[in-house]
Parts: structure tokens; C-alpha cells; sequence
């Protein structure tokens, strides 16, 4: 129980430390890393409430998809970040209250809510599942059931945000020769090529 | 005893972070988009507490659809950063307002 607290209490701190980082880091870079830091430490916690699966698809998503993408792009703009930090210092003060009290509100709310007795004081598996099921096959029989139509529907999204990335970042530059198929396959010999009758001793100039 | 409230607590502090940065980095679209990412991500922080400690796994479901439309949403946002990136030169986008919105 004691070394349960102890990982906790480290999972959390560095989660909310490196969320800060992400905020306050000078260079955009070490934002990308911080938040790597922030999800891997938050996945721990997913691991430390007894969901493993989501835990993994959290590392899975973030740390090998999402972050390498907000790598990439950091990487490739060539933007004057120190430019675009002003006004940092002046949204700071409000911008501080705003938030303290913000997370005051939330706390207040969220012990009130733990305090009403409507969640149990353990974590623990699905009720209807039994406790030698495992989280993945929990999620599994849940989702692949009653929740099959809108796990078809999160494909769609993907597709949708697939196909609506490459639509906007897709570029033609003039000048760049490309294949034409229609036009290669529509090609005869007619079109293709010309019989010169060449006179014997001259040639042929263009 | 780690209880329903710490992680709650949890989530509401990385929750206010993530307006936070979108409060004070105005200008940056990229530390935006993270900001966004550490909203949703104590977002699931609360749908997973909140499935593990009412013993229902239909929350975890939920945190995994959240997941799906977060990656979703970095993707298109990411490609709409470096469009107006080509077009305008910086990602300023403070003084963005061809709209007029």
C-alpha cells in the first residue's frame, strides 16, 4: 500500500511537472519532449488504476504517433519562436489567477463528488465481469458488442482525418513532370511515332 | 490510501495547465495544440478514475474514443499549421484575422 502511494505520488508529480514544462519551455522541442514525459508518466497512472490496455495504447498513440508528428512539424517550420513568446509575461499574472482558481473550483468539485459515497474506496474490474478477466478482454467484450457500431465510427474518423491531412498538405508545383497513365495507355503506333522517308546522303535535321 | 480524489485531483491540475498554456502562449499554435493535448489527456485521466473506481469498464471505452478523436484532431491540426505556414511565412497566428471572425 505504501509503496502504491509512493508510485503514485511520483506519477502525478512528474505528470503535472512536465505538463508546466510544456507551458513555460523557451524552445518548442523541449515542449514536444516534455510532453512525451507528461503522457508516459500519466500512462503509468493507467497502469497503477488497473487499466493496462488503455495504458498501452496511451504510449502506443502518444509517445509513437502524436509526439513524433508535433516532432516533425517543430522540426520543420522554420519560425522565430522567441518572437512569438511575447506578451508571455503579461498574460502571466491574470492568466495564473484564472487558473488557480480554476483548479480550485475542480478540486472542490471532485472531493465533494468522492465524498458522496457514489464510487467505491477500492479500484476494481468491471462488476458484471468478474475479477479474473483481464482489462483488455474487459474492454474487448464491451466494445466489440455494445459498442461496435461507434468503434466503426472512430475508423471513419481516422479515415476522414487521413484523407483531410494529405488534402491539405498536398502540393502540385508547376513543372514537375508526373506519369499520365490515361495518356500513356491511350498511345498507338499512329500517334507514337512518324515514318520520315530520308533522301540517301543527307540527313535529317529537326 | 490513493483514493478516487487524488486522481481526480490530478486530472483537474493538468486540466488547468493545459488553459493555462492556451491562455498565456497565445501566439504559438504549436505549444496550442499540446496545450489541447494535456486538456484531453486529464480528460481521460477523469473517464478512467472515474471507470475504475465505479467498477464499469463502458468509461474506459470512452477514454479510448477520446483517444481516437484527440490523434484525429493533432493530425488535421498539425496539417492546417503547415499550410499557413506556406502561405503567410510564420505561425503567428494572433494576427490571423483575414475572416474577420
Amino acid at each position: 500500500m505504501i509503496l502504491q502511494a509512493i508510485a503514485f505520488y511520483l506519477m502525478a508529480s512528474v505528470t503535472i511537472l512536465a505538463g508546466l514544462a510544456v507551458v513555460f519551455a523557451r524552445n518548442p522541442v523541449h515542449s514536444v519532449l516534455f510532453l512525451i514525459t507528461a503522457f508516459f508518466s500519466a500512462a503509468g497512472l493507467f497502469v497503477l488504476m488497473g487499466a493496462e490496455f488503455l495504458a498501452m495504447l496511451l504510449v502506443v498513440v502518444y509517445v509513437g504517433a502524436v509526439a513524433v508528428l508535433f516532432l516533425f512539424v517543430v522540426m520543420m517550420l522554420d519560425v522565430d519562436f522567441t518572437q512569438l513568446r511575447e506578451g508571455f509575461s503579461r498574460y502571466l499574472p491574470i492568466g495564473g489567477a484564472v487558473a488557480g482558481l480554476l483548479t480550485l473550483e475542480m478540486i472542490v468539485v471532485a472531493t465533494t463528488v468522492a465524498s458522496q459515497g457514489a464510487a467505491s474506496a477500492s479500484p476494481g474490474p468491471n462488476a458484471s465481469a468478474g475479477a479474473d478477466v483481464t482489462n483488455a478482454e474487459a474492454i474487448g467484450r464491451v466494445l466489440y458488442t455494445d459498442y461496435v457500431y461507434f468503434f466503426q465510427a472512430a475508423g471513419l474518423v481516422l479515415l476522414v482525418a487521413m484523407i483531410g491531412a494529405i488534402v491539405l498538405t498536398l502540393r502540385h508545383k508547376p513543372g514537375v513532370k508526373r506519369q499520365n497513365i490515361a495518356a500513356q495507355t491511350a498511345r498507338t503506333p499512329a500517334t507514337g511515332m512518324t515514318i520520315v522517308d530520308i533522301k540517301p546522303g543527307e540527313g535529317i535535321s529537326e | 490510501m490513493i483514493g478516487l480524489t487524488n486522481y481526480l485531483t490530478v486530472a483537474a491540475i493538468l486540466f488547468t495547465i493545459g488553459v493555462f498554456g492556451i491562455f498565456v502562449n497565445r501566439k504559438n499554435v504549436i505549444i496550442i495544440l499540446m496545450s489541447i493535448e494535456l486538456i484531453l489527456l486529464a480528460v481521460n485521466i477523469n473517464l478512467v478514475a472515474f471507470s475504475v473506481y465505479l467498477h464499469d469498464v463502458v468509461g474506459q471505452i470512452f477514454a479510448m474514443f477520446v483517444l481516437t478523436v484527440a490523434a484525429a484532431e493533432a493530425a488535421v491540426g498539425l496539417a492546417i499549421l503547415v499550410t499557413f505556414f506556406r502561405n503567410r511565412g510564420d505561425i503567428a497566428v494572433d494576427d490571423a484575422s483575414v475572416m474577420k471572425g
